[in-house]
């Protein structure tokens, strides 16, 4: 059966029908949907959100061990934080295959870099595959269990946001069963020791040159002769892009990108007259190639920087579409996303502003905090950074610092990676203050569940975990709930616990508003009385999307406000602000 | 066939990835190859929304590139504008007559363009303005204007209606299967 699938879910119905039988992740876009899809195929294949990408893989690899077919995914900064294993692994290999799968985001469309992990590759010395469309992902995944079965090697799967992201038509198969081979010690093997691990440094090179011998050969890299005064050298969507703009060239087409083919790349690069690399950020093909002295045209004529696209193509080699212009094109406001109406981290930030505070942030909704009108974010480095940013900042101005410093982070994102800098600031003697911002889900992703819900990615009923407690058994002597939409409380709560010699945490904790206008407890709309507002504009600080001026009086969209009644809490004029009682 | 290009764009929130499912499922069901392409994540927080659709008997990019698009379909009027330059010559343009302003235009910051849609006509006079909300909230809920706007895109692309009801029966739930024909039709009607 023929049916439209993003890239991530064919990598999950790749990962059914090739027999996985483990998959682990931590929700990351352009990645999140895979494990979400997978979920559908729970009755076969264990799944979960780990606490983060590390323990992702730790546990995949203790799938492997057990000799199950394992799949752990992330986004490409995740692999970063599973960067620790993900090395070791490549010594250790395979027992059940396994698979890492790194979504990259070219564009940085919701990412804080756009770091190209086909290095990844290189670095760990493993192999690699990287699909063109859903269809290949679904492949590669099934086909990438039994690369790693047979060559004894972890296997990186190398997704980009438009492949995650775009549906294509893809062959529905059948699930095959992999039974699960079973554990048996081995400690050679698996126990990276340097004098077990010396061996394996060996073996893994050994590898390397068998590897090579498979890609020369694997079906998936193969050359298209056309046109043969342009061979194009290309890999993953770059090739979609490449054969859309220019389909009467010739192709070198590579799917196994890591190692390369070389004996294949140099017989295509023979039978053309000039030889172009199309690969999307770095010169990773480009350099390669041109290392064994084949010479390319490559990120001359196309760009490091940001997403490739048709379009980018069609300029480089001259074959710019006329398009339509408008004469007298005004001046267009951008749309940034911005916090949602009612969304409890809204006054959070508006107070932290208020306050005059320096605040170092971290990943997640709450990240747009930092855009105008609220203003509030300093920092915004990777997951959990902002409570050792904060506790450095400190350690270093100390009591010259005219401002004070306060460290934001998820609740999800302080279950990622926030409790060892929390240790770090009660162990160091620091003085930090640190609010988490408890809204009860990773929202940033689209809702995924975590240790503080209560719920698993499987749907059962676990453990709740609760903020409080772990803070508490850091050390942390102070700890304050308070709900974030009492702006009064907040900011008396916030404003002592800056001042305080001791480390402090301040857990604001409502539900993201999305899950709670799902749930239909929402408040009904407010709206503005025309005849007391005095246009004062102070409720337009909140950057609340429901709120705009209409004839010099704040208006108040009823469609999209849900109640939270911050702005009313706000306004200098008492019932300007008022809250109907029936839907209007 | 040559492969078509269809660019559907407006706001998050707007119901524009359910219209390009259902244009992409259409153009499966009556056997063509199909790509369909945008960005989750940040987009969903009240940001720009941009759906490219392709499809044709061989489809390799599923971007569009500038100049290329036969169809945009803009579910808000600035994004609508925004985009125009993804329009092949002589391409067509469906416009809903629709404001949401952006973040910076609400707080003071920027400015909304006061006369879209003449800008738009001064370029594309055959540009084709719709009220879809209007004919939504005829059709029973004011939240199909995407199945409205839909309706006017399919009258477009010459594909046997009853494909379209199958394929929107098949993604949404029965009790708003009325309401969404009903808001189809409308837009079907339009042109």
């Amino acid at each position: 059966m023929k049916v439209l699938l993003s890239g991530n879910e064919a990598v999950a119905r790749g990962a059914y029908e090739g027999g996985c039988r483990f998959a682990a992740a931590y929700p990351g876009t352009p990645s999140t949907e895979i494990l979400e899809n997978i979920a559908k195929y729970k009755d076969v294949i264990y799944c979960e959100w780990s606490t983060n990408e590390k323990v992702a893989l730790e546990v995949a690899t203790g799938a492997s061990f057990a000799g199950a077919r394992a799949l752990a995914a992330m986004k490409h900064v995740g692999l970063n934080v599973a960067a620790d294993p993900f090395f070791s692994l490549s010594y250790i290999g395979s027992t059940g295959g396994i698979i890492i799968v790194s979504a990259d985001d070219p564009g940085m469309h919701s990412s804080q870099n756009e770091q190209d992990n086909r290095h990844y590759a290189r670095s760990a010395k493993l192999a690699m595959l990287e699909p063109s469309d859903s269809q290949e992902a679904k492949e590669f995944t099934i086909l990438g269990f039994e690369i790693s079965e047979d060559f004894d090697t972890p296997l990186l799967l190398r997704l980009s946001t438009r492949l995650c992201h775009s549906k294509t038509v893809v062959e529905l198969g059948e699930r095959k069963e992999v039974p699960v081979k079973g554990y048996e010690k081995d400690i050679k093997k698996r126990l990276v020791l340097p004098a077990h691990a010396r061996l394996r440094h060996i073996y893994v090179e050994e590898r390397l040159k068998k590897l090579s011998k498979f890609s020369e050969q694997f079906e998936y890299n193969k050359m298209e002769f056309n046109d043969k005064s342009i061979g194009i050298i290309s890999s993953g969507i770059a090739y979609q892009y490449a054969k859309e703009v220019l389909p009467d060239a010739s192709y070198l087409k590579l799917s196994f990108t890591y190692p390369l083919p070389f004996k294949l790349i140099e017989k295509f690069s023979k039978n053309v007259k000039k030889l172009y690399v199309i690969e999307e950020n770095d010169p990773f093909l480009e350099m390669e190639i041109k290392a064994k002295g084949i010479n390319v045209i490559g990120k001359e004529i196309i760009p490091i920087t940001g997403e490739l696209n048709p379009s980018i193509i069609s300029e480089a080699f001259g074959k710019k579409r006329k398009s339509v212009t408008i004469k007298k094109m005004p001046s267009l406001s951008p749309r940034p996303p911005a916090l949602c109406p009612g969304c409890s981290h809204t006054p959070v930030f508006y107070t932290l502003n208020k306050l005059k505070l320096t605040v170092t942030g971290d990943i997640g909704c709450y990240t747009l905090g930092a855009l105008p009108p609220l203003n509030a974010i300093d920092t915004c480095v990777e997951m959990g950074a902002s409570l050792g940013n904060a506790f450095g900042m400190e350690k270093v101005l100390g009591e010259k610092s005219d401002k004070k410093i306060v460290a934001v982070i998820g609740d999800s994102t302080f279950f990622h990676s926030g409790i060892t800098p929390l240790i770090n600031i009660v162990y160091n003697k620091g003085t930090s203050t640190v609010i988490i911002l408890d809204n009860r889900i990773t929202a940033m992703t689209g809702h995924q569940e975590h240790p503080g819900t209560g719920k698993t990615l499987m749907g059962e009923d676990t453990v709740t975990i609760n903020p409080e407690d772990i803070v508490k058994a850091c050390g942390v002597k102070h700890v304050f709930t308070v709900d974030p939409y009492n702006l009064k409380e907040l900011k008396k709560v916030i404003k002592r616990e800056v001042e305080r010699k001791e480390p402090s945490v301040i857990i604001a904790r409502r539900p993201c508003i999305l899950l709670l206008i799902r749930k239909r407890e929402v408040g009904k709309p407010f709206y503005v009385d025309t005849e007391e507002c005095i246009g004062c504009k102070i409720c337009l600080q909140l950057g609340c999307p429901a709120i705009s001026m209409k004839n010099e009086k704040a208006y108040i969209n009823e469609l999209f406000c849900v109640g939270c009644g911050v702005c009313a809490q706000l306004c200098p004029i008492d019932n300007t602000m008022i809250q109907r009682e029936n839907d209007s | 066939m040559e492969t078509k290009s269809v660019m559907i764009c407006g706001v998050g929130g707007q119901g524009i990835l359910l219209a390009s499912d259902l244009l992409s499922q259409t153009m499966l069901e009556v056997g063509m190859d199909v790509k369909k392409s945008e960005v989750h994540g940040m987009s969903q927080r009240g940001g720009t929304v941009i759906s490219n659709v392709r499809f044709g008997e061989k489809v390799f990019s599923p971007l569009i590139r500038k100049g290329d698009a036969e169809i945009i379909l803009a579910f808000e009027k600035l994004e609508g504008l925004r985009q125009i330059e993804y329009l092949k010559k002589n391409g067509v343009v469906l416009v809903n007559n629709f404001v949401i302003e952006p973040l910076p235009v609400a707080c003071g910051l920027a400015e909304y363009p006061e006369d879209v849609i003449s800008i738009i006509k001064s370029s594309i006079p055959d540009a084709i303005v719709i009220d879809a909300l209007s004919l939504a909230k005829k059709a029973g809920n004011a939240r199909s204007m995407n199945i409205v706007l839909l309706g006017v895109l399919a009258k477009k692309l010459e594909i046997d209606k009853k494909i379209w009801y199958y394929v929107i029966e098949k993604r949404v739930p029965k009790k708003t299967w009325e309401v969404n024909k009903r808001a189809f039709d409308l837009g079907y009607e339009v042109i």
